[in-house]
């Protein structure tokens, strides 16, 4: 059976298509090819004149130790948050699939966090664990933990860790359920009277079956912590201290907006969108050989 | 292997509903009994309380000499048939089929004897290293076989295993399923809604309606002397016509004015009190007017090939007679109907019992 609407003329189709067009050509399209174009020129400081430098604003991201530097923190702070958000996610979730008493409440407040705006979260976990104000971080200073995460960089990238994740649990949660409910009954009844206990049966079943759901959260998620991780840095450490949290989102901000050096922003960005489109394009050959059943 | 035995057996579900109401079964070494009833009626309830996939609300339930009731399916030595086959989708047949086995740490090689052995059996060699996906319906039927008789368990358990296979492959997988439970003789319990599935299997036929046993049988037995109204036209295609009529005296009653003989009454029945006449469409013999007869309006026939079926009337109430292709002229408006004395069963109006001698 082929869905297929009819039109006589083009007015209509044209109408009905252009409103979602237009919002993909001026918030995505445009900026985008601007910042590829803007990578290659150089601006003076006033943006009063620009000239043409070719590949110079690559070579100069690329030499700059500061670079690498943001592109390992990006490496270690994805990893921590794709992992933390995912494990927690799926044993939220597989709890909230048996059918307990209050499962209703239980699933409603997992969803919560993700309706939260990632620069308030950011300032609500700030507050919680800054080391005299927050009502964690101070109790942690008093137990003798040397807490805190305006000087020091490894408890700083663990608050990031801690706030990003919480952020994006929800949304890996909700798929996972899904995921879950998906898996037919009578599949993991079947691994129980073939003598698997539940640990058993969860590796060897249901997390196999799951595996589609898994690797696309592992996607967003990346995608996640590269981009839109960008409030929360801002709001929690600023990048800081020392440019010890700067990823390289952020640092496309900073070199770009504080820094002054458009092109050499623009670089970054267009980097970036390169390795984005390569995660992606990954997922998508991924998904169409490995995933289906 | 074992037999089952179900003491008193209860299922209540949450909000007092009763799913099965106090069953008690004993189902023999190596013999293969069917549990048969309409949708609702406890049957699959009960197969999964026997599989440990239930909790068991009263009762006992024993395997060989073992109560399991607290124990895990996968301690209670039995295999289980679903009826979507629930394979693993992401293993192949032969992961399938060793899953089991590699759970209990059975030896390599013998693990690859036994799936070898049940593959040749259920001539699925050639699918071992393919997906259940590339299966068709009646292939990943086999597969799930396999997967239950690798394991060489003390008793098989199948919750409607053909229902999703079409009719052609249900009738050959059906007579597969019996071939090998004979050949393997082990106690096997079936759960069905379909009577013909349940007559050809069973060697103990349990037909079950709303969380209760009705009949206990040979399958013949429970076709030849249905024991309540329910089993009478549960049991039998098209099933038994049941007509209103009056006690007469010992061994007579009449419908619709016409007195009939019967063999199987019960004594001391009052004569003129309300009874009810089960003929089934087969027994009945249209044409010859004997002593026991009976007049039907033929409403309308439907042809089966081999048999008619001649709907109509007798006595105000809906009947059905089977006849011989040709036997009987299908323009035929009215028949009388010869009534055989032995082929008559009584039921009593308000307790749906049957009426027969005790």
């Amino acid at each position: 059976m082929e869905k297929r609407a009819h039109f006589s003329g083009w007015t209509l189709p044209l109408l009905l298509i252009i409103p979602q067009m237009a919002i993909t050509v001026i918030f995505f399209y445009l900026p985008a090819s601007q910042a590829i174009w803007q990578s290659f020129l150089r601006e003076d400081a006033f943006g009063l004149a620009s000239e043409f430098v070719g590949f110079e604003n690559y070579s100069a991201v690329f030499e700059q130790p500061e670079y690498y530097r943001a592109m390992i923190t990006t490496v270690i702070f994805s990893t921590l948050v794709a992992f933390f958000s995912l494990a927690v996610a799926l044993l939220f979730a597989t709890q909230a699939d048996k059918s307990l008493r209050g499962g209703h409440g239980f699933k409603t407040l997992l969803i919560w966090p993700y309706a939260v705006a990632p620069a308030i979260a950011g300032v609500l976990w700030m507050f919680m664990f800054h080391p005299t104000l927050g009502i964690l971080g101070r109790p942690l200073n008093v137990m003798g933990f040397n807490w805190n995460p305006m000087l020091d960089g490894k408890d700083a990238m663990i608050l990031l860790v801690l706030s990003a994740t919480w952020k994006h649990v929800s949304y890996n949660f909700l798929f996972f359920l899904a995921g879950l409910q998906a898996i037919p009954k009578s599949v993991i009844e079947a691994g129980a009277i073939d003598g698997a206990g539940p640990l058993r049966r969860f590796w060897t079943i249901i997390f196999p079956l799951l595996s589609p759901t898994t690797f696309f959260l592992l996607v967003v998620t990346i995608v996640y912590v590269f981009f839109e991780t960008f409030g929360i840095i801002d709001a929690v450490t600023g990048g800081g201290p020392a440019g010890q949290t700067t990823t390289l989102v952020y640092k496309v901000y900073a070199d770009g907006r504080s820094g002054g050096d458009l092109g050499l922003s623009a670089a970054q960005s267009v980097v970036l969108m390169v390795i984005v489109i390569a995660l992606t394009a990954v997922q998508f050959r991924y998904v169409e050989r490995k995933v289906q059943y | 292997m074992a037999g089952v035995t179900l003491d008193t057996v209860r299922k209540i579900y949450s909000g007092n509903v009763e799913a099965v109401k106090g069953v008690s079964l004993g189902i023999e070494d190596g013999s293969f009994c069917v549990l048969v009833g309409p949708s609702g009626c406890g049957k699959s309830t009960l197969l999964r309380m026997i599989a440990g996939l239930e909790t068991i609300s009263d009762g006992e339930v024993k395997i060989g000499d073992r109560v399991v009731n607290q124990v895990e399916p996968a301690d209670r030595d039995i295999a289980m048939v679903f009826q979507n086959y629930a394979l693993y989708p992401h293993m192949s047949v032969y992961d399938n089929m060793a899953y089991g086995l590699k759970n209990r740490k059975t030896p390599k090689d013998e693990i690859e004897t036994r799936v070898k052995e049940a593959a040749r059996i259920l001539a699925i060699e050639p699918f071992l290293d393919r997906k259940p996906r590339a299966l068709s319906g009646g292939q990943r039927q086999r597969v799930a076989m396999g997967r239950a008789i690798v394991r060489k368990p003390q008793v098989f358990l199948f919750d409607e295993p053909l229902s999703n296979l079409d009719a052609k492959l249900r009738v050959q997988m059906r007579v597969e399923i019996k071939r090998l439970q004979k050949a393997l003789g082990v106690t096997s319990i079936y759960v069905t809604h379909d009577q013909v599935e349940a007559m050809t299997l069973s060697d103990k036929l349990v037909v079950m309606s709303s969380g209760q046993i009705e009949q206990v049988g040979s399958p013949s037995e429970v076709y030849r002397r249905p024991e309540t109204r329910f089993v009478a036209t549960f049991i039998g295609s098209p099933p038994m016509n049941i007509l209103p009529g009056k006690v007469e005296g010992p061994g007579r009653v009449s419908v619709g004015g016409q007195s009939i003989a019967v063999t199987d009454m019960r004594d001391g029945l009052t004569p003129g009190s309300a009874i009810e006449v089960g003929l089934r469409p087969e027994d009945v013999q249209a044409g010859g007017v004997g002593s026991s007869s009976l007049s039907m309006d033929v409403d309308f026939v439907e042809e089966l090939g081999a048999t008619q079926l001649f709907h109509g009337k007798v006595a105000g109430a809906d009947f059905v007679v089977q006849a011989s292709t040709g036997q009987i002229p299908a323009d035929t408006r009215k028949l009388a109907l010869a009534v055989d004395p032995a082929n008559v069963h009584l039921f009593d109006p308000q307790t749906t019992k049957r009426l027969g001698r005790v």
